[in-house]
């Protein structure tokens, strides 16, 4: 756990979010000045505004996919509108690439999208008058790419995404599915270093969105993108993310790994969210393990450390001894007894259900 | 106010009837009596718009003009040299597109002179035959849809050049073909800029309104003074007049882009100008198209406006036919214009419907197909007409151009069928008009006219205060106290009553019709599509098969008005009634209604915001088919805007007059759409 986030301190912050608040009314700039930290949302109201994001930092470091995960009206979404300046933040500093987003004029700003950031939309936003390979093309037509390149750059995206064969439908000839793979093509035609995501499955029926999901995580193996993915599902959160911001009322209550999250609640708001949670479906070995002690006596069975307790939990519990747990080099790096991974799955839950 | 009354609308109706009832009694005829009718303090405003024109165009801003055959600077006022320039380039680019298909000299003449041409007899510009223009037609119909339209265009273009009106048709087509662009033009532009910045959509909002209401016929006088008479003020009005509901169409679409699409258009670094064109305005592009369409309907509707003030083509020709009662000739004209106006609303949506193929790999000829067949045509065409040069020696070369009513015609045959039933049913009919209008129109008419001001004020404003609220009661009494200001309330009354007539009998026909269909989904959309086909007709062809049954009278003009306004009651009863939310139908089947209870306990309650909506638009087509009745003969506010295009104090009194109708629209309308939207909102709907 402490070994991911060094690493991720090492490399370099791609997205970097200063204080950024976002407030609704007439006078968030007066209640702005006035503001030392958080804002309250009591003297918002009184001040005749709605505060949308409230003093949120953060960073994204290279090839990070950082999940922001509210309930509707938690300025989740206006907190990646700020970033990707579809609206303007109130106050505070982002940084893309060490460049002040929120300096930048609006040629900049069109060049920095052009090259950089790829966007997917719940509504998956395809210009309906165009096909799926014109919506593809799109972006780099809009550069000045000219028609016969981008087709066929725009081909092999079609490809990449699955719809090879559906090139000249039009978006209303497609299923909803089929559809955010077009958005996600479109997003990816000008190979993007920063990818956002608005709840790119909350329009999809829940089939389709585990397909999808499953989909991006097979895009996200070969493309390695830095991505911030705004949901409002815990579990999408949970299977996507490296690391999760969980915000409410404009404040983001906790950003950690999703192990972290669910093992260590930092406040009541997130323990709601983790209560329900199969642990077993979203922990790994490594995170419930002993360290490795080198006098007990071992079993014959190996784990790796990167497995999802479910799927092994057969066999450890089948094992009387302590089950040694290897990391991709078949080192040993640490112990787990049946004992304990019963505990870690079932013990928490019942205290909690009697407090 | 005690609470009952706000509580019922029915009381309050009652009071409101008592009230005006009393006051109808109390107030008798009197000329001093300003509860009987107001004092026309506002009857100096035509001279002020006059003095204001007249000083725009002779006066103002004098800027010095050099006059090449005089050889020296003249002074002329700005305000006059700019309509002229504008008028002289209209004329010259209506002129160059009707010598392109019709021949002539005029275009030469324009980069020559008229002695150029008459030293050198060969500089005349030779016609196009008409089977070259109409082989072209049909394959633009064929490349941008297929056979079906194809064949429709052949078939329009025959019926064209066999029944004579080729050259009229050409005529109106060359004026359609400059005025139609330009106003899409204008359109688009200013439907963009309302749609950037409030501050344009605040200002332009009123005077669209008040130009969607005015009538085609008040626009003609001031364009008669500022623009001269001609093809080009004909062009120039029906720009004016297609222009507002292009602008309206517009803004509402890029309005409904939805924003995800803007934010993908934004994220992927579009600048304005690919935002506009690549991403807004083609995401609008049904709203734009159903925009140009609307045009070119509108472009078709004014062509017998337009002829008033010198538009030559199928719209002089239809104008002269009906006056002098030739009603065969009138219909063969009138389904002209129909023809033509299917056909270019089949063409404009199917240009809108194509898409580019990218992985077509074609050769030279395939790619130029269409270019090789049109040239084939041309050759084709020119070697019939040397071939009919020789087979109709003595006679017209009907290979090469029919000449203007020397084609085949049924007239006679129309003719003969309209005297038969003037034979056959001369008493029927006459007794029913007598009756109609000794029975019905003359005592409504007195009715209306023997109200005291007051009492209309309070009648109105105090609907409007029941359904829309007190700011709608302020608005509709301001539209009304402008016509009671000015020297035309008697007449505005005339209109109003006729208005009246043909609302409540259309609004009946249509309702009950729309609502019987409503009930069959094949009925629905066979009506649907009939209302559809009906209104691609030109408000005039109404006025042509009543003249044939009931002659020159009021009642003609009742009856088109009815055919005209029946249309939008019926289309919005069926729509409204079909999009009933089905879960209310099983709602309503699970507690056992039967068929008729449904409709009027389920069906009609939610649907009967949508319908007031068409009774809404019943009204202004009523009010627009009235003021055209002018031309046959009412005696309304129409007549007098159209007596006022032949007097000199003509402009002011005709805006004045166009104005006092588009309020009478405009006060029903903001009654009608308040009360609807309050409805439909609290009904949940939209």
């Amino acid at each position: 756990m402490a070994s991911q986030g060094d690493e991720a301190e090492q490399r370099q912050a791609v997205i970097k979010c200063e204080s950024v608040y976002k407030i609704f009314g007439n006078n968030a700039q007066s209640l702005l000045q006035n503001a030392q930290g958080k804002i309250d949302a009591k003297d918002a109201l009184a001040a005749g505004c709605i505060v949308g994001v409230n003093n949120v930092s953060f960073e994204v470091s290279e090839g990070e996919l950082l999940v922001i995960m509210g309930l509707s009206g938690s300025g989740k979404s206006t907190l990646l509108r700020c970033i990707s300046r579809l609206t303007d933040a109130t106050g505070g500093k982002i940084f893309v690439d060490g460049q002040d987003l929120l300096t930048m004029n609006s040629k900049q700003l069109m060049e920095v999208r052009r090259d950089k950031m790829g966007m997917v939309f719940q509504n998956f936003g395809l210009l309906p008058h165009k096909t799926v390979l014109e919506n593809i093309a799109f972006p780099l037509q809009v550069k000045g790419i000219n028609t016969k390149d981008s087709i066929e750059r725009a081909m092999n995206m079609a490809e990449l995404v699955g719809l090879s064969g559906r090139e000249n439908y039009f978006p209303r000839e497609l299923s909803g599915g089929q559809q955010q793979r077009v958005g996600i093509a479109r997003s990816l035609a000008v190979e993007p270093d920063i990818w956002f995501l608005d709840e790119p499955f909350s329009a999809l029926d829940p089939l389709i969105r585990k397909e999808m999901q499953d989909e991006f995580l097979r895009l996200q193996s070969v493309l390695n993108k830095t991505i911030l993915f705004v949901t409002h599902d815990f579990d999408e959160a949970l299977r996507l993310a490296d690391r999760i911001a969980i915000m409410k009322e404009g404040v983001i209550e906790q950003l950690d790994t999703p192990a972290n999250i669910v093992l260590d609640p930092a406040t009541e708001y997130v323990r709601k969210f983790t209560q329900e949670v199969p642990r077993e479906k979203v922990l790994k070995i490594e995170d419930v393990m002993d360290p490795y002690d080198s006098t007990e006596e071992m079993s014959d069975i190996k784990v790796s450390k990167n497995a999802i307790i479910e799927v092994v939990a057969e066999q450890i519990l089948s094992q009387d001894k302590a089950v040694g747990v290897v990391d991709d080099n078949d080192n040993i790096v640490g112990s787990l007894h049946s004992s304990h991974v019963i505990n870690v799955l079932f013990g928490n839950r019942s205290q909690e259900q009697q407090g | 106010m005690p609470s009952y009354l706000k509580s019922s609308k029915a009381i309050q109706f009652g009071v409101l009837f008592i009230a005006f009832f009393l006051l109808n009694a109390l107030i008798g005829p009197s000329e001093s009596n300003y509860l009987w009718r107001l004092p026309p303090l506002l009857k100096d405003i035509p001279f002020l718009i006059n003095d204001l024109v007249r000083g725009l165009m002779f006066e103002w801003m004098p800027i010095d003009v050099y006059d090449p055959s005089i050889d020296e600077y003249e002074q002329k006022p700005l305000f006059r040299e700019i309509t002229r320039a504008i008028s002289s380039s209209f004329s010259f680019v209506i002129n160059a597109v009707r010598e392109f298909i019709l021949g002539g000299s005029k275009t030469i003449v324009a980069f020559s002179s008229w002695d150029f041409i008459k030293e050198n007899p060969w500089a005349v510009w030779p016609a196009l035959p008409w089977t070259v223009v109409v082989g072209w037609a049909m394959v633009l119909g064929y490349k941008l849809q297929g056979r079906n339209l194809a064949f429709l265009t052949g078939v329009a273009g025959l019926y064209i050049a066999a029944f004579g009106q080729w050259s009229p048709s050409m005529q109106t087509l060359s004026f359609i073909l400059i005025a139609a662009p330009v106003s899409v033009f204008l359109g688009l532009a200013l439907g963009v800029f309302a749609y950037k910045s409030k501050a344009v959509e605040a200002f332009l909002n009123p005077l669209l309104n008040v130009a969607q209401t005015m009538p085609h016929y008040s626009y003609l006088v001031p364009i008669i003074v500022l623009f001269g008479v001609g093809d080009h003020a004909a062009a120039l009005v029906t720009i004016l007049f297609a222009t507002p509901s292009m602008v309206r169409l517009v803004l509402l679409g890029l309005k409904n882009v939805p924003t995800d699409v803007v934010d993908a258009g934004r994220m992927s670094g579009c600048n304005d100008f690919q935002m506009l064109f690549r991403v807004l305005i083609p995401t609008a592009k049904r709203d734009v198209l159903i925009g140009v369409n609307q045009v070119v309907m509108q472009c078709l509707s004014m062509t017998v406006i337009a002829a008033f003030i010198g538009a030559q083509g199928l719209g002089s020709n239809l104008l002269i036919a009906l006056n002098s009662l030739r009603i065969g000739t009138g219909l063969e004209i009138g389904i002209c214009i129909v023809l033509i106006a299917v056909v270019f609303d089949k063409m404009s949506l199917a240009w809108a419907n194509k898409q580019t193929d990218y992985f077509a790999d074609l050769s030279f000829t395939k790619r130029y197909r269409h270019f090789l067949i049109m040239a084939a045509i041309l050759v084709g065409g020119i070697v019939m007409a040397m071939i009919g040069s020789i087979i109709f020696e003595e006679d017209f070369n009907y290979f090469y151009i029919v000449p203007h009513n020397k084609g085949l015609t049924t007239a006679p045959f129309w003719q003969a069928g309209v005297d038969w039933v003037w034979d056959t049913f001369f008493y029927t009919l006459k007794s029913f008009n007598e009756w109609l209008i000794t029975g019905v129109l003359v005592p409504m008419r007195d009715a209306y006219l023997a109200m005291p001001v007051v009492a209309t004020f309070l009648l109105v404003m105090g609907t409007a205060y029941i359904l829309a609220g007190l700011r709608s009661a302020l608005i509709v009494g301001g539209f009304l106290l402008f016509i009671a200001f000015s020297e035309y309330w008697d007449r505005a009354l005339i209109t109003m009553y006729m208005a009246t007539f043909a609302v409540v009998v259309s609004g009946i026909i249509g309702i009950t019709l729309g609502a019987a269909c409503a009930q069959n989904t094949f009925a629905s959309k066979a009506v649907l599509l009939f209302c559809d086909f009906l209104q691609t007709f030109p408000s005039f062809i109404y006025l042509i098969p009543v003249i044939m049954l009931f002659g020159i009278t009021d009642t003609s003009v009742l009856i088109a008005s009815l055919a005209f306004a029946s249309v939008p009651a019926t289309r919005f009863t069926v729509e409204g009634l079909r999009s009933v939310p089905p879960v209310l139908q099983d709602a309503g089947s699970m507690c056992g209604v039967s068929r008729l209870q449904r409709l009027i306990s389920i069906e009609i309650p939610i649907a009967f915001p949508h319908i007031m909506l068409g009774v809404n638009q019943t009204v202004n087509f009523a009010l627009m088919m009235v003021i055209i009745g002018a031309f046959i003969g009412t005696i309304d506010l129409g007549q007098l805007i159209l007596k006022a295009i032949s007097e000199p104090q003509g402009t002011g009194i005709g805006i004045t007059l166009g104005v006092c109708v588009a309020f009478i629209g405009l006060a029903v309308d903001q009654i009608i759409r308040t009360w609807a939207n309050k409805r439909k909102l609290a009904l949940g709907l939209n």
